[in-house]
């Protein structure tokens, strides 16, 4: 076991991934220089064949990812930010997300687009977004948002070697923050969600970036005698609400966080779900905390407003555990 | 076949592919009109020569990418007609299982990645597969075509780009009919097409699209610099769609937007007759073409009747091959 920062736990799957299938191949731009630490090395390791800059060309990238896959080869497409998904997004939304569907199951498509992703830095609007809850409506693709560093790597690894596309979406703001990473080749199971947190008076959902705000505050929490059960679903795609629905019959009480706008967000249907599924287990509302349906804004105190963070987790836990129905 | 002139056997399946295309869309289009066929069909009458003259040049292991006109590359590409029909008719034994249509045939185990709903979706993909091809380094190349539409996508100069400093195996072949849809390509194209290529260094050529030998050379010359490791090149072969952007235009179009006149005109062009008029002026007889022309329309026959009667897919497949 290491304690390693989640940028280092990218780093050394991508490092471990490529060292053990010469097929996984690794562009996007700048990834020689890395600034943020993730793709570090890798060129320097593997040559210019196998990781290469590119230009800023998202549209290209996005469908040579597709067309490099189709060929044989496991691509990893590193696009920076999040928001550039979407200027990358017609080979992302009508190739990789259909072209096997559409040849009737002729093509497998192992691909990871993976970019940085969500608020907390003053970046601003067009470098902020959590844009996971658009690629859980494509249908084709799966999403990850690993939580963890432990995650990040696990996660990464399973997507590199699945053959399906993966929206891989990690958390910039939390970049640094460490934790405990396996040293062996471990990898996290695709649809696999995990209990990161065993509680009885509560469910708490975090995705991704939410996931360490949400273990500090259960924390705090439990010496006041507040017993908060922590579910990470860790993928979006496939979702596996199964330990959510579990967890629902011993607390009944459900808050979902997600750093994504509420409109149609991952917590929308982790909610539906929870109504759906688990009626007959709830005792109060289920909460969505979300970012409202705005940009992130730059100045730090307007950031911090419509963020989620541990203050807003706090209280939406004290809200609904003190719920009385009627 | 690239630096060698074609035998009279060579000629004659060149001039096979070619009228396969043809009668297997004349077909299609009768009974996209007698509205036997599910969803639109856009055909590629008049424009084979260009991708029979591009594939001719290729083997199985190369990678094209088409457009949503894509059932001549598909065919020209070694793709089986009766598959195609099949897709096409939504049927289960299609060669997408009646998942894709038209608009999607394709057929990796033949280097088709495969026709394209997304205009200029093609250029990016082919692009991915060269860089696939010049990292397995056995020579192989991707084409992408693409129509003069496609080409004003930005996509396409972010591909001259990477391909020129990268010098992947990619050949863009520009099939300039004229038309983006139902607008002329004066209304909506500036400049030269094949200039554009030069700007980034990529060498260009522009040749006549309706004539088979002039595509056909020089694809050669392309795929040899391909295959050689010399980088991209971007072919425009001007050519020009004799039915309309799709089968169905008729029923919703307020109005022509072509001239009868000019119609006629690349009627009178057409790259089949003028192959076969090369073919007869001393390489093969009026009844060695007959026959060959015979030979199609029964396997046009034969594939159409199976289509009809092959079963429609099993609802249940529907909820299939989403994910590997």
């Amino acid at each position: 076991m290491a304690r390693l920062r989640m940028i280092q736990a990218i780093n050394s799957a991508l490092r471990e991934e490529m060292a053990r299938d010469p097929k996984v191949i690794l562009f996007g731009e700048d990834v020689r220089m890395s600034l943020f630490g993730d793709t570090k090395g890798l060129f320097e390791e593997f040559g210019p064949d196998r990781v290469r800059d590119t230009p800023i060309s998202e549209v290209l990238l996005t469908g040579m990812a597709v067309g490099a896959a189709a060929a044989g080869y496991r691509v990893v497409l590193h696009l920076m930010y999040a928001n550039f998904l979407y200027t990358g997004f017609d080979a992302i939304a009508n190739q990789a997300a259909k072209l096997r569907y559409m040849t009737g199951g002729q093509i497998k498509l192992p691909i990871v687009f993976m970019a940085s992703c969500g608020g907390g830095r003053s970046s601003a609007a067009q470098h902020s977004d959590s844009p996971h809850p658009m690629f859980m409506n494509l249908g084709g693709v799966h999403v990850a948002t690993p939580g963890t560093p432990a995650d990040a790597k696990g996660m990464l690894k399973s997507a590199i070697r699945d053959d399906n596309p993966t929206i891989y979406l990690t958390a910039g703001g939390r970049g640094g923050s460490a934790g405990d990473v396996p040293d062996e080749d471990v990898t996290t199971p695709i649809g696999v969600s995990f209990c990161a947190r065993e509680g009885t008076d509560i469910t708490v959902v975090p995705i991704g970036s939410m996931v360490r705000p949400t273990l500090t505050v259960a924390e705090r929490l439990a010496k006041e005698g507040i017993s908060v059960e922590v579910i990470d679903p860790r993928w979006m795609v496939p979702l596996d609400t199964s330990l959510i629905l579990k967890s629902l019959t011993k607390t009944g009480r459900l808050v979902v966080v997600d750093e994504a706008r509420d409109l149609c967000s991952a917590a929308s249907q982790i909610a539906a779900v929870a109504a759906d599924q688990g009626f007959s287990d709830l005792k109060a509302p289920v909460r969505r905390l979300t970012v409202p349906d705005l940009a992130i804004p730059y100045s730090p105190p307007l950031e911090r407003a419509v963020l989620p963070d541990a203050e807003k987790i706090e209280a939406s836990i004290r809200e609904l555990v003190s719920y009385k129905a009627g | 076949m690239s630096n060698k002139n074609l035998s009279k056997d060579e000629l004659l399946s060149i001039y096979r592919s070619m009228v396969t295309i043809r009668q297997f869309e004349e077909r299609l289009s009768a009974e996209s009109k007698s509205g036997i066929l599910p969803g639109p069909v856009h055909v590629y009458i008049g424009q084979e020569a260009v991708a029979v003259g591009i594939c001719a040049q290729l083997t199985d292991d190369d990678w094209i990418t088409s457009t949503h006109r894509g059932h001549g590359h598909f065919l020209a590409k070694g793709g089986t007609p009766a598959a195609l029909m099949k897709e096409i008719y939504g049927r289960e034994t299609g060669i997408c299982g009646g998942k894709g249509g038209s608009m999607h045939v394709a057929d990796f185990s033949r280097g088709i990645i495969g026709a394209n709903g997304i205009v200029g979706g093609g250029i990016a993909l082919a692009t991915g597969a060269a860089l696939a091809a010049q990292l397995d380094g056995k020579g192989r190349c991707a084409i992408a075509f693409f129509g003069d539409g496609a080409a004003n996508q930005g996509v396409m100069c972010e591909a001259m780009n990477v391909a020129a400093l990268w010098k992947l195996p990619l050949i863009l072949v520009c099939e300039n009919n004229g038309y983006s849809e139902f607008s002329k390509a004066a209304d909506v194209t500036a400049g030269v097409l094949s200039d554009r290529a030069k700007a980034y260094g990529v060498p260009s050529e522009q040749v006549d699209g309706n004539d088979f030998m002039e595509v056909w050379r020089a694809a050669g010359r392309a795929v040899a610099r391909a295959r050689n490791g010399e980088g991209p090149t971007f072919l425009e072969a001007r050519t020009y769609r004799l039915h309309g952007h799709v089968e169905s235009e008729h029923t919703f179009l307020p109005k022509a937007y072509r001239e009868e006149s000019e119609v006629e005109a690349w009627r009178e062009r057409d790259p089949i007759k003028a192959f076969a008029a090369m073919l007869s002026d001393g390489i093969a007889s009026a009844q060695e073409l007959e026959a060959i022309e015979q030979e199609i329309a029964a396997l046009v026959e034969e594939a159409a009747a199976e289509a009809a009667a092959d079963p429609w897919p099993d609802p249940e497949a529907a909820f299939k091959h989403m994910f590997a």
